[in-house]
């Protein structure tokens, strides 16, 4: 294609857009509002997800060690569960340390303990935290079996709630998006569908002036590209500044500290491309199917 | 040069449009091609911009054989006639100039080439004052010339028009054929279809009529030969 006829075709593009105003108000519209929903969807699935992970992150499992492990034995004991592939880290705490711990939880009244130092009834302990967090149950029948472990605990009836309650609402996320995803694409294909409709005379004329194909289609394409870009611009807009109004509302007003929430960066940018692009290509994919449907002439 | 050979057209609901067809247009020729509604007249133009494909038979247009040609080839016979229709055909959303730029645009020309291209055609067929205008701001006889105009952008060696007359007042339909007669005198072939009596017996040329998808007359120099 010469590049005098590229031109063409973008500025074609744009003047089409402009002549079927109220046509092309109703694509980008039907684009914004899909897309306006489907983000929200996306933003909420993404922040259960955040927040869920965060959740299993603080999942670890407490390796207690036997009374009368030496030195020696225990760092045996680490270098084996280093070796774990699952594992992700390691961290030793004395019976000491664990025992200050202990105190420190219980403020003021830390006194009543004044005096177990010496015989300090706590053991010795491992923390271990896998890579992810649904392995925990399984590695810590493994670590059970090891030699020196006195007995090991990781909450077993409540991980295994958390994490099917984690995993659902995982699911149930993703499952809208892509069901809303799948409704966005049709409702604003069908749109674009119907303006095209509207302008089959415009392709009958040109096949029949000798217009090929691809000459055709061209302008389509940039039309399509832009409603569905332009289209989705706006949504992007709304659900960043609602976005950051809400991220202010939570911390600020609410005062729910606890409720950590994705910050705007860099979410602003994945939600900005990704939805740009799915408006984008939903566009052009709406356009070029339409115009196919005329070009049999 | 045109020439069928044994065409014939069977439509999928079954109707036999054309029914064995043999015809020779030679180049510069003027050809009037009458008939009753529904004798076939518009399959017989259409077949040869290639609208139709015959179900039988060959079409040799311009030197391609429409029977053979690849359907990336269709542009390049289309582009090699020039059709106006008894609708014009025009796009409402593009002006008077646009429009017939619109078939420069097509094969590529340079702008410089499509300026002065459609100025020239729009001066033959005198709407140089309205380029700007669109076709709803003409009449009836301005916008066939428009598509007259653009039917003779690309230098076609033949004009196919399908009743171009048809829905224009007596005074406008004259002024429609002499631009056509003055095209013709220029050399280019012309093929068209029409009902109008009055026309046929006054500025006589070939006629070919057409009845229940056979050629039963071909004149030269003949009459509509119909009552209307």
């Amino acid at each position: 294609m010469k590049a005098r006829t590229f031109t063409r075709h973008v500025r074609q593009g744009f003047r089409n857009i402009f002549r079927n105003g109220w046509m092309s108000f109703a694509s980008m519209s039907s684009v914004a509002i899909t897309l306006f929903i489907l983000g929200v969807f996306m933003l909420l699935a993404l922040n259960v997800n955040h927040i869920a992970s965060n959740v299993e992150r603080q999942v670890e499992i407490r390796v207690f060690l036997k009374a009368d492990t030496d030195k020696n034995a225990a760092h045996d004991l680490e270098e084996k569960m280093k070796a774990i592939s699952e594992v992700d880290t390691v961290t030793f705490i004395s019976k000491d340390e664990g025992l200050q711990k202990f105190k420190d939880s219980f403020g003021d009244k830390a006194y009543f303990f004044d005096g177990l130092e010496k015989e300090n009834p706590l053991l010795d302990e491992y923390n271990v935290k896998t890579k992810d967090p649904i392995d925990t149950a399984r590695i810590a029948e493994t670590i059970k079996e090891y030699p020196s472990v006195d007995k090991v605990n990781y909450g077993k009836d409540t991980i295994q709630k958390l994490f099917s309650i984690t995993t659902m609402l995982r699911n149930v996320g993703i499952a809208f998006v892509i069901a809303l995803g799948f409704t966005a694409m049709f409702l604003i294909a069908n749109t674009i569908k119907l303006t095209i409709f509207a302008r089959r005379r415009e392709i009958e004329i040109m096949k029949l002036v000798g217009a090929t194909n691809s000459f055709i289609r061209w302008p389509f394409f940039v039309e399509g590209l832009l409603m569905g870009a332009v289209g989705s611009v706006i949504p992007v807009v709304i659900l960043l500044f609602g976005y950051r109004y809400l991220l202010n509302f939570v911390k600020v007003d609410l005062n729910l500290y606890f409720l950590d929430l994705l910050p705007l960066h860099p979410l602003a940018w994945q939600v900005t491309g990704l939805l740009t692009g799915i408006g984008a290509f939903i566009g052009i994919w709406g356009s070029m199917v339409s115009v196919r449907r005329f070009l049999k002439i | 040069m045109i020439e069928m050979v044994d065409v014939w057209k069977t439509y999928p609901n079954g109707t036999n449009a054309l029914q064995g067809i043999d015809v020779k247009i030679d180049k510069g020729e003027f050809v009037y091609v009458v008939g009753p509604s529904g004798a076939g007249k518009s399959t017989f133009i259409k077949l040869m911009y290639r609208e139709e494909k015959p179900s039988k038979g060959s079409i040799f247009i311009n030197g391609f054989h429409l029977g053979k040609v690849k359907e990336g080839q269709i542009p390049k016979v289309r582009r090699s006639i020039g059709v106006v229709f008894q609708d014009y055909k025009l796009l409402t959303k593009l002006s008077v100039y646009e429009n017939v730029a619109f078939a420069l645009e097509v094969v590529e020309a340079p702008r410089k080439t499509i300026r002065s291209r459609v100025m020239e055609v729009l001066d033959l067929v005198k709407l140089k004052n309205k380029l700007r205008s669109f076709p709803t701001e003409l009449s009836g006889g301005e916008q066939q010339r428009v598509s007259i105009a653009r039917a003779l952008i690309n230098n076609p060696g033949t004009i196919i028009a399908d009743e171009p007359t048809g829905n224009l007042d007596p005074e406008t339909s004259w002024e429609i054929m002499r631009i056509f007669e003055e095209i013709n005198r220029r050399g280019t072939t012309i093929v068209m279809a029409t009902h109008n009596r009055e026309i046929v017996n006054t500025m006589r040329k070939r006629v070919i009529a057409i009845e229940g998808g056979k050629i039963v007359r071909d004149q030269v120099r003949g009459d509509y030969g119909y009552e209307s």
